[in-house]
C-alpha cells in the first residue's frame, strides 16, 4: 500500500488568530465499562490551556493521566466506553466529530508523546517510514522531501549523524534516541497541542533534563501547547505554567505553577510535595510513597477519595464529596480542610491529637523531609514556606521545604549523549 | 544475519543426511531378504544374485549406505518392480503435481483467510467475528474427502466446468491444467483457511492493543493502511510457523485429494508402492517427501529474519 495523500476535510484556524482558549476540556467524564463495575477513570475533568503555553499534570500512578490524554484526542477504543463532557479544541468540538473526521486532528493538530518509546514505535519498521508516513501521507510531501524533512527532524531532536538512524530499527537506537525519534515523530506535522504522557519516564536523570529541555526549546519555537503528564511535581516545577494535580480520576488542585508550590491547599498535594525526590536518591526512585493506596475506581467511596489517607480528614470528609472551590485566581481544590488555613491547622492537630495513623506519619515525614531538605543546595526553583507548621509543638519548627531540581543544567543534547550509550546503534 | 543464515544451512544439511539414513534403511533393514524387498516376489534366483554383487549387500551397512547415497546423488534411486521406471522418473511425475497443488491451495487459503483475519479483528466477538470464527471452525470439522466429493459433485457432475479426475501438465497450456487442480486445490485450502484464520486473527488482535498501533493511529493514518503497513507484519509469526508445517506436510498428506481426483503426487504414489510393496518407489518417494519438508521450514526460518529484523543479529 503506497502512501497516498489524506486530504482534510476540518479548517483549523492559525492557532495566533484563534480567539479562545487552544484546549478547553469542561466536565469531561470517562468510563470504562467492565466486568468489575464502571471505572471512573476521568471524572469531571475542566481546564483551559491557551496556546503556547504549558499544563503539567500530576498523580499518582493509576490516577487516569493516560487516560485523560487518550480522552481527549478521542483516541480510546469506543468497546465498553462511556465518555460526556466537552473538548474544545482550536474552535472544534472534538467530542462530536467522527471517527473519520478526527483524523484531520490528530498528528497534524494534536500529536501524543507515549511513556515508552520501545513499545509505541513499531519494532519491525525502521526509523525512516515511522518518520515518513505521517509526512507522505497527511502533509502530502513527495519521497524525497519526506526525506529531507525527516532527517531535518532528526537533526532538531538532537540525533547525530541522522541518515545513519533513519534506517536503523528501534531495537537499534538506545532508550534516550528511541524517546528522541518519538518526539520527531509527534512534532513532524507541526501539531498545535502536545501531549507528552510521562515523556521521561525510565531515563536517567541527565538524559530526562535533557528531553525535557529539548521539549520545552521546540514548543517555544513553534508556540505550541503542551500537557506534560508526569508522576513527578519536581519534573513540571520549573516547566509548567500551570499544574493540575489528579488524584482518582479528577483534578483535585489547579494553579500557576508558582501558587501551588507557595500556597498548596489540598493535602494530596502537599503530601506529593513531600515524594518529590531529592538530588540523593537513586535515579529510578518513583513517588515516595505517600501511605496507602488510592481508591478503586469502579468503587468509589462517598465522601473525599483521599480522606482514607489524608492527615487532615475530619467525620466530614467521609460523608460529603467537596466541592471546587477557589483560592485566588486561577487556583481551584477540592477539600473541606485546606492545608494552610484555620479550620484545615485545626483538623490536622485534631488527628495529631487523636492518634489518627494518617496523621502521625504525616508530621513524621515532615520532620525526616525537613532535615533532608536542608541539605539540598541552593538552586531551589520553588520554596514552600513553613505556613504548614503554624503550631510549634505539634509539627516541627517551619524549615523552608524545598522543592529541588531534579535536574542538572542544561547541557547541549545530541553529542553529549551520542557520547555514552549511543553506541548500540553502530555498523554491525 | 549471514551467520544465522550459514548455521541453519549447517543444521539443514545433517537434517538432510539423517533423513537420507533413515529412507537408507527402510529398504535395507526389512526383515528378510532385501532383494526381495527391491526386486519384488516374482523376479528370478539369477536377478537376484545379480543384485546382491551389484549393490554388494553382503558388505558393511556403511559401504552399502555409500554406494547407495552416491547413487541418489547420481539421480538413480532404483526401478520400480511394478511399472519398470526409474524411481526417479516417477518422482518427476509426481512433485510437480504437488508443488502446483500446494502452491494454487495456500494461495487460495492466504486470500481468504488474511483479510478474514484482518477484518475480524478490528472487532472482536461482534457479528463479523463471529461469523467468520463459527464458519471457519466448520469448515475445520469437514473431512477433506467430503468437500471434495461435494465440489466434483457440484463442479463436474451438475456443471461441466471442471474435471472430475485426472491431471493436466502445463505443457498442455495453463487453462485445462489449472482446470485440473483448482477443485483439489480447493478442497485443501479449505482446511489451511480455517488454520490460517485463527492463527493470525489471534496476533491481529494482540497486535492492535500495542502501543504502536495506538501511535499509528494518532498520526492520523486511515485502518487498512494501520492494518497493513503496521499490524500484520508483527502479527505472521504463527501464520507463517503454522504455513511451513501445514505446507511442508502437504506433500504426502494430500493423498486424500491425489487419490479422489486421480492425480499421481507423491501420497498418491507412495500409498499405492506400500500397498503393493513396491520398497525402492517407497524409499524415493518419502526421501523426497521428508526433504521437502525440512526444506520449506528452512525457509520459513529464514523468512523470520526478514519479518522480525530483532532476530536478524550477528
Ligand atoms: N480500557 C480500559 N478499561 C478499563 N479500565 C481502564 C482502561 N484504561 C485504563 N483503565 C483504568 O483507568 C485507571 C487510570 O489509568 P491511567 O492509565 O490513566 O493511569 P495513569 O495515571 O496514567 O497511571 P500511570 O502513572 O501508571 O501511567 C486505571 O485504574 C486503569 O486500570
Ligand atoms: S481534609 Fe477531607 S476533604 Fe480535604 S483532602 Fe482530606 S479528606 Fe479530603
Ligand atoms: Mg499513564
Amino acid at each position: 500500500m503506497s502512501p497516498r495523500r489524506r486530504r482534510p476535510h476540518l479548517v483549523f484556524p492559525d492557532a495566533s488568530e484563534l480567539e479562545e482558549p487552544l484546549l478547553d476540556v469542561q466536565d469531561l467524564r470517562t468510563y470504562f465499562h467492565t466486568a468489575r463495575g464502571v471505572v471512573k477513570a476521568n471524572d469531571g475533568v475542566s481546564f483551559t490551556l491557551n496556546r503556547g503555553k504549558t499544563l503539567g499534570v500530576v498523580g499518582e500512578s493509576g490516577s487516569g493521566k493516560t487516560v485523560l490524554t487518550r480522552s481527549i484526542m478521542g483516541l480510546l477504543p469506543n468497546i465498553q466506553l462511556e465518555r460526556s463532557g466537552s473538548v474544545r479544541f482550536a474552535g472544534h468540538e472534538l467530542t462530536s466529530l467522527t471517527a473519520h473526521q478526527l483524523r484531520d486532528v490528530w498528528g497534524t493538530q494534536m500529536a501524543v508523546i507515549f511513556q515508552d518509546p520501545m513499545t509505541a514505535l513499531n519494532p519491525v519498521v525502521r526509523v525512516d517510514r515511522q518518520l515518513t508516513e505521517s509526512l507522505r501521507i497527511r502533509l502530502g510531501l513527495d519521497r524525497r522531501a519526506a526525506h529531507d524533512t525527516a532527517i531535518a527532524l532528526l537533526g532538531s531532536v538532537g540525533i547525530p549523524a541522522p541518515e545513519q538512524r533513519m534506517r536503523n530499527y528501534p531495537h537499534e537506537l538506545s532508550g534516550g534516541m528511541r524517546q528522541r525519534v518519538m518526539i520527531a515523530i509527534a512534532l513532524a506535522c507541526g501539531p498545535k497541542l502536545v501531549l507528552a504522557d510521562e515523556p521521561t519516564t525510565g531515563l536517567d536523570v541527565t538524559l530526562q533534563a535533557q528531553i525535557l529541555d529539548l521539549l520545552a526549546s521546540l514548543q517555544r519555537e513553534r508556540s505550541m501547547g503542551m500537557i506534560l503528564v508526569t508522576h513527578d511535581l519536581g519534573v513540571v516545577a520549573n516547566r509548567a505554567d500551570d499544574i493540575a494535580v489528579m488524584y482518582a480520576g479528577r483534578i483535585v488542585e489547579q494553579a500557576p505553577t508558582k501558587d501551588l508550590f507557595s500556597h498548596t491547599r489540598m493535602p494530596y498535594t502537599e503530601a506529593l510535595l513531600r515524594s518529590i525526590p531529592r538530588l540523593a536518591d537513586p535515579s529510578h526512585t518513583r513517588l515516595r510513597a505517600i501511605p496507602g493506596r488510592p481508591p478503586d475506581l469502579a468503587s468509589l467511596p462517598d465522601g473525599c477519595p483521599f480522606a482514607p489517607r489524608c492527615p487532615y480528614a475530619q467525620d466530614r470528609c467521609l460523608t460529603d464529596d467537596p466541592p471546587p472551590r477557589t483560592a485566588g485566581a486561577g487556583h481551584l481544590f477540592r477539600c473541606w480542610f485546606p492545608v494552610g488555613s484555620p479550620e484545615g491547622e485545626d483538623a490536622l492537630a485534631r488527628n495529631v491529637a487523636a492518634g489518627v495513623p494518617a496523621a502521625l506519619a504525616f508530621t513524621g515525614a515532615l520532620a525526616g523531609a525537613a532535615i533532608s531538605v536542608t541539605t539540598v543546595s541552593v538552586t531551589a526553583t520553588a520554596v514552600v514556606t513553613g505556613s504548614l507548621a503554624p503550631d510549634a509543638s505539634l509539627v516541627p519548627p517551619a524549615v523552608p521545604l524545598v522543592v529541588p531540581p531534579v535536574v542538572p543544567p542544561v547541557v547541549s543534547p545530541g553529542p553529549a549523549e551520542g557520547a555514552n550509550g549511543d553506541a548500540t546503534a553502530g555498523e554491525s | 544475519m549471514s551467520r544465522y543464515v550459514s548455521a541453519r544451512v549447517v543444521q539443514l544439511i545433517f537434517i538432510i543426511f539423517f533423513i537420507s539414513i533413515v529412507a537408507f534403511l527402510l529398504v535395507h533393514l526389512l526383515p528378510g531378504d532385501p532383494t526381495l524387498a527391491i526386486l519384488g516376489p516374482n523376479d528370478t534366483a539369477q536377478a537376484r544374485a545379480e543384485l546382491l554383487k551389484q549393490l554388494g549387500l553382503n558388505r558393511p551397512l556403511p559401504v552399502q549406505y555409500w554406494t547407495w547415497i552416491t547413487n541418489v546423488f547420481r539421480g538413480n534411486l532404483g526401478i520400480s518392480f511394478l511399472t519398470h521406471q526409474t524411481v526417479s522418473n516417477a518422482i518427476g511425475v509426481a512433485f510437480p503435481i504437488d508443488l502446483e497443488l500446494i502452491i494454487v491451495s495456500q494461495l487460495l487459503a492466504f486470500i481468504v483467510s488474511i483479510p478474514l483475519s484482518l477484518i475480524a479483528a478490528l472487532r472482536p466477538n461482534r457479528l463479523f467475528d463471529r461469523i467468520a470464527t463459527t464458519s471457519t471452525y466448520g469448515m475445520l470439522a469437514v473431512p477433506t474427502f467430503v468437500v471434495a466429493v461435494i465440489l466434483v459433485l457440484l463442479f463436474a457432475v451438475k456443471i461441466h466446468i471442471f474435471p472430475a479426475t485426472g491431471f493436466n501438465p502445463l505443457a498442455q497450456g495453463l487453462g485445462p491444467n489449472l482446470k485440473s487442480v483448482l477443485l483439489p486445490s480447493i478442497s485443501l485450502a479449505v482446511g489451511s483457511v480455517a488454520i490460517y484464520y485463527r492463527l493470525l486473527r489471534a496476533d491481529m488482535i494482540a497486535t492492535l492493543q500495542e502501543d504502536f498501533i495506538t501511535m499509528a493511529r494518532a498520526k492520523g493514518l486511515s485502518t487498512p493502511y494501520i492494518l497493513i503497513r503496521h499490524a500484520l507484519r508483527p502479527s505472521s509469526f504463527a501464520l507463517l510457523a503454522g504455513a511451513g508445517l501445514s505446507i511442508g506436510s502437504l506433500f504426502t498428506g494430500a493423498f486424500v485429494v491425489e487419490i479422489l481426483f486421480q492425480l499421481p503426487g507423491i501420497g498418491f504414489q507412495l500409498i499405492q508402492a506400500i500397498d503393493s510393496r513396491d520398497y525402492l518407489v517407497v524409499q524415493g518417494m518419502a526421501l523426497v517427501a521428508a526433504i521437502a519438508y525440512v526444506v520449506i521450514n528452512f525457509g520459513v526460518d529464514i523468512l523470520f529474519t526478514f519479518l522480525d529484523p530483532r532476530v536478524r543479529r550477528g
